[in-house]
């Protein structure tokens, strides 16, 4: 454990020095800033922070993890031939390109809030979970392209695969679940929106925080099904659950890759 | 020290290591030779855990290396190409390693004699590949372990580093550590080589010192002995 710390923490003051970090940071910095003084209302800016960030931090999660994997490749083999547990090295380098962009997106997002008084409106809770969320999904598609450049040695292959995979989840699932919606409008279709929904993390965190913000119009057909299936309470707690798990396997795939793989 | 037994590996399907059994007992020099994709360096990273074999045992300084890598803290491995992460400085890169192995070092004994004092401050990715293999050099021979492992340590040298090189080879072999070496240049190998392991086709062709191989050959000259078995092994 000891030493898997210290590769985060290289890892993690190697791109906290990389101008990109700084420029995401500042990209929410400006983000938050021009929601909260232009629009004057906590609960209408979380909304739309909420679009951004659902679209946005997989994009850069995937883009970061995948290009983090390629550059660090001579360093990971460095490593190799030190006395250090394999899991060990590629858990530190998932979590310290993880951490630098949770922490990107929690100061760069939470200076603004906090400028603004946060903690004397009622909407710190729903922003709260909006930093949450956005944690979680930095967390599921950095795994999740470390896995693929895992598979990959061809870094333009991996590159490819890794943006297809933000493109399928992000815009090209929802598509699809639309359509099948009204192709099979005949039938009952509430387990199965039920379960399309939690088997793409984005449309999951979409509906766990417009579940918490509990604006019934925004909801949408899917979120409609889930609060009925499951009552506020319920449906909240089954989407944490779920977006713990579309965390754990992908890291769970990576250690198990990671141990088996010649370099 | 090192006891590997039938060891087998597959790239795709390309059989590159096919039932190696190798045993190293004593301390000294030892040079892993033979031609080009036949397995030199996946030998290596067998033993170093870098590469996983398909078959066979691996036993390193009386440790199984399969899902180990406690055993590492006893080798210094200098890899084939110094390739660094290049938005380090030389310094922190020195500073790193040593943080990660919390032993002993030498590391301003090595940077004087090398001259690489006023390179410690530069960014890695600016250095020339000489200069960046002179790093990859002290970085292995910063710490006193019982097994160094050198893939091609001459690439890039120059004379005077390379002399330098070469004593340094002799200070560890004269500790009594076992120091394996791959490398392309024979005149190096016939000059420090206290054993010779041939590989071709994935197997050890030949293993014994540079004397027995050239009478085995009947050549008088080292190069033209190796050459000998390359192209004309079945009337070795």
């Amino acid at each position: 454990m000891h030493q898997m710390f210290k590769i985060l923490k290289y890892s993690f003051y190697d791109l906290i020095r990389s101008r990109w970090s700084y420029v995401y940071f500042l990209f929410y910095l400006l983000l938050g800033f021009v929601l909260l003084f232009l629009n004057n209302d906590v609960s209408k800016a979380v909304i739309t922070l909420m679009n951004i960030i659902i679209v946005l931090v997989p994009l850069i999660g995937t883009i970061f993890g995948i290009m983090y994997y390629y550059n660090s490749r001579e360093f990971t083999e460095l490593l190799l031939g030190q006395p250090i547990r394999r899991s060990h090295i590629f858990l530190g380098q998932y979590l310290g390109v993880a951490g630098s962009l949770t922490l990107s997106l929690v100061l760069g997002l939470g200076i603004p809030f906090l400028l603004y008084g946060l903690f004397k409106s009622n909407a710190i809770w729903d922003f709260g979970l909006l930093l949450v969320t956005g944690a979680f999904l930095t967390l599921i598609f950095t795994a999740l392209s470390f896995n693929i450049a895992l598979s990959h040695e061809n870094k333009i292959k991996g590159f490819g695969y890794a943006v297809l995979l933000w493109l399928f989840m992000a815009v090209i699932y929802d598509g699809l679940f639309l359509m099948s919606l009204i192709i099979f409008e005949e039938y009952p279709l509430d387990n199965f929106s039920l379960i399309a929904t939690m088997l793409n993390p984005i449309d999951l965190s979409r509906t766990l925080i417009l579940l918490k913000l509990d604006i019934s119009a925004l909801l949408g057909y899917t979120g409609a099904v889930f609060k009925s299936f499951f009552g506020t309470q319920w449906g909240f707690l089954i989407s944490i659950i779920m977006l713990c798990l579309w965390t754990g396997l992908p890291i769970w795939r990576l250690v198990y890759k990671a141990k088996r793989k010649d370099f | 020290m090192i006891q590997i037994k039938d060891l087998y590996k597959k790239f795709g399907r390309n059989q590159v290591l096919s039932g190696v059994d190798l045993t190293v007992q004593k301390s000294g020099i030892i040079a892993v030779l033979g031609p080009n994709g036949s397995g030199k360096t996946t030998l290596i990273k067998c033993i170093l855990g870098m590469v996983i074999p398909n078959k066979g045992t691996l036993i390193v300084m009386d440790e199984p290396v399969k899902n180990n890598w406690r055993y590492r803290k006893q080798i210094n491995y200098l890899p084939q190409i110094a390739n660094f992460p290049g938005n380090l400085k030389v310094k922190e890169l020195f500073t790193m390693i040593k943080d990660l192995r919390q032993q002993p070092d030498q590391q301003d004994d090595l940077v004087s004699l090398f001259g690489l004092k006023p390179f410690l401050n530069k960014k890695l990715s600016t250095l020339s590949g000489g200069t960046k293999q002179k790093v990859n050099i002290v970085l292995t021979f910063m710490f006193n372990s019982p097994l160094l492992i050198l893939d091609e340590p001459t690439t890039g040298l120059d004379p005077a580093s390379l002399i330098q090189l070469k004593k340094l080879i002799q200070v560890e072999k004269a500790k009594g550590n076992t120091i394996l070496i791959t490398s392309h240049i024979m005149q190096f190998v016939e000059e420090v080589a206290d054993e010779i392991i041939y590989l071709l086709e994935g197997n050890i062709y030949f293993k014994g010192s540079v004397a027995a191989l050239k009478s085995k050959t009947g050549e008088k000259d080292f190069e033209h002995a190796i050459a000998a078995i390359t192209t004309n092994a079945s009337n070795v």
